[in-house]
């Protein structure tokens, strides 16, 4: 678009620009783990409610999940995961860390984060395992 | 390339926090709530008794476990919903305020069926 | 001596295209290629100079110290914002493209123009707001060393642009502060000496300034400097929002920032 002052404006690739670069598309795929983010969210909220309709009901939602819906679990997961790795990589941009003085090493923040992320999963596991036992 | 006038303060903060809230606890506890709780079963990892409606009630029944799976749940919808504006933004889809009013939409439903199935 | 004999040797032959755009000719830029021998050592910029001096004198660019300090020759190099004085051609293939930075309106040929980026770098206030203006009999203002390195990266700023073209949400919405901004205002923000941080704020935490960031990080990825402009975005978001916070929760507060210091004309 040529302005009045002579200078050109180059049109933006308004729905293709994040097809470019491998920088922008890998921004793209974590942002994407949004929506299934949203939709695992979603899965387990209608489990919990079905939970609250009594065993009929939620031996029905988890066996759909299983069955039918093992796929869409395991697409989930992979964008899931891709969103944990992402999210964990960045935290020395936000949260650096100083002390006495100097700057924690980013990959000492990471590495953190990680150890958390592991500690998180094995209690998930444990409250699974264990947790129920009654 | 110029600023735009005139400039608003923003109310951003509010949802801002919830989804870094949410990414965060998100991105610690969902993927291995996904492989234990969707996956382990159809791929034979983990026998389906373990996740039986007494034994989730019964997790359910610790008022520790139940908050942790209200926040949980709370907060990774509300990054989800925000998260999910902003994408739509990047495909190039300009309805922000249309985009933003659906999805918070959503999220405000959801919240108040998971109330519903919790408490 | 040898010399004659090696630089032959290592010479290259580099079809290089570039965007031109004359504004008082051209409705519409367009590519011309040139075929330039390259030397081993050369950076993009030593190949553009070469097609100044050799082969186009209609060429039009900017340059100034071809050392990675002045922050005048960035351009899109095979589609990446680059300092062409800092990238070397024989890390390149035999063909390269050459453009204006993007997301700036082409002025002329690689020229484009930045009094937008010039505005928005004067709007977030980039000075140091003291508490109180002090007399020269008063001295000066003081700082450790410690305090100088909690923003001295975020000093290392050339205003090369690159960040801006290399910004996603830039080309989304040019109203955008943008990268290098908003990192000049968290330096000055980190600043021991500075009070103004709520001053900025009304730029900075605007619709136009940090909450258009997706944290996308290219910017940082392209910074020669290592300013780590997507780093600076997030570290004023949370500050921005622990404020935002406060002020709802302490409305009181809310008069001082009226009071603020103004440091540097407006
Ligand atoms: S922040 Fe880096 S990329 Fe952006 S203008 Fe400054 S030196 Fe250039």
């Amino acid at each position: 678009m040529k302005l009045t002052n002579g200078n050109y404006v180059r049109p933006p690739a308004r729905y293709s620009w994040w097809l470019r670069q491998g920088r922008y598309f890998r921004y793209m795929m974590r942002e994407l783990s949004s929506l299934f983010v949203g939709i695992f969210s979603i899965i387990m909220i209608c489990g919990l409610y079905q939970l609250s309709q009594g065993e009929a009901q939620f031996t029905a939602f988890t066996s759909s999940l299983w069955n039918n819906f093992w796929w869409l679990s395991v697409i989930t997961f992979l964008f899931v995961t891709y969103h944990s790795y992402s999210w964990f990589i960045v935290t020395p941009k936000a949260m650096p860390l100083r002390f006495s003085g100097k700057k924690v090493a980013p990959w000492i923040i990471i590495g953190a984060h990680m150890i958390l992320w592991l500690i998180c999963s094995i209690f998930i596991w444990f409250i699974f395992t264990n947790g129920g036992a009654q | 390339m110029n600023v735009k006038l005139p400039l608003k303060a923003s109310n951003k903060p509010i949802i801002w926090s919830l989804f870094a809230a949410g990414g965060t606890v998100t991105a610690l506890l969902f993927p291995a709530l996904i492989l234990l709780f969707a996956l382990a079963v159809p791929f034979g990892l983990l026998p389906a008794e373990l996740f039986s409606y007494d034994r989730i009630q019964g997790m359910l029944d610790n008022t520790f476990i139940k908050l942790i799976v209200f926040a949980l749940l709370f907060l990774s919808i509300w990054h989800a919903a925000h998260r999910m504006r902003i994408t739509a933004h990047d495909f190039g889809i300009r309805a922000d305020g249309f985009i933003a009013f659906l999805f918070y939409s959503i999220a405000l439903l959801a919240t108040i069926l998971l109330v519903i199935a919790l408490f | 001596m040898s010399d004659v004999k090696t630089s032959q040797k290592s010479v290259r032959q580099v079809e290089i295209e570039i965007l031109r755009y004359n504004p008082d000719t051209d409705e519409k830029p367009y590519f011309q290629t040139y075929q330039v021998p390259c030397q081993e050592e050369w950076v993009i910029l030593d190949a553009v100079n070469y097609i100044k001096d050799n082969l186009d004198r209609s060429l039009s660019y900017r340059w100034s110290c071809h050392m990675a300090v002045c922050g005048s020759c960035g351009m899109m190099v095979n589609g990446e914002p680059t300092l062409s004085c800092h990238a070397f051609v024989r890390d390149m293939p035999d063909k390269i493209t050459i453009e204006p930075l993007e997301n700036f309106p082409i002025a002329r040929d690689l020229i484009v123009d930045m009094d937008g980026f010039v505005e928005k770098l004067s709007s977030v206030k980039p000075y140091i707001n003291a508490a109180e203006e002090k007399t020269v009999e008063q001295g000066t203002y003081q700082q450790l060393p410690e305090q100088l390195q909690l923003y001295k990266q975020y000093t290392q700023c050339i205003n090369c642009m690159l960040c801006y073209s290399a910004c996603p949400q830039m080309a989304l919405n040019d109203g955008f502060v943008g990268p290098a901004a908003l990192a000049l205002a968290h330096r000055y923000n980190l600043d021991s000496r500075d009070k103004g941080r709520e001053v900025r704020e009304d730029v900075v935490a605007s619709n136009a300034g940090i909450w258009e960031c997706s944290f996308v990080g290219a910017c940082s990825e392209v910074c020669p400097k290592h300013v780590d402009p997507a780093a600076a975005i997030q570290q004023t978001k949370i500050a921005a929002t622990g404020d935002y916070f406060k002020k709802f929760l302490m409305p009181w507060k809310n008069a001082q920032k009226g009071q603020a210091p103004e440091g540097g004309d407006q």
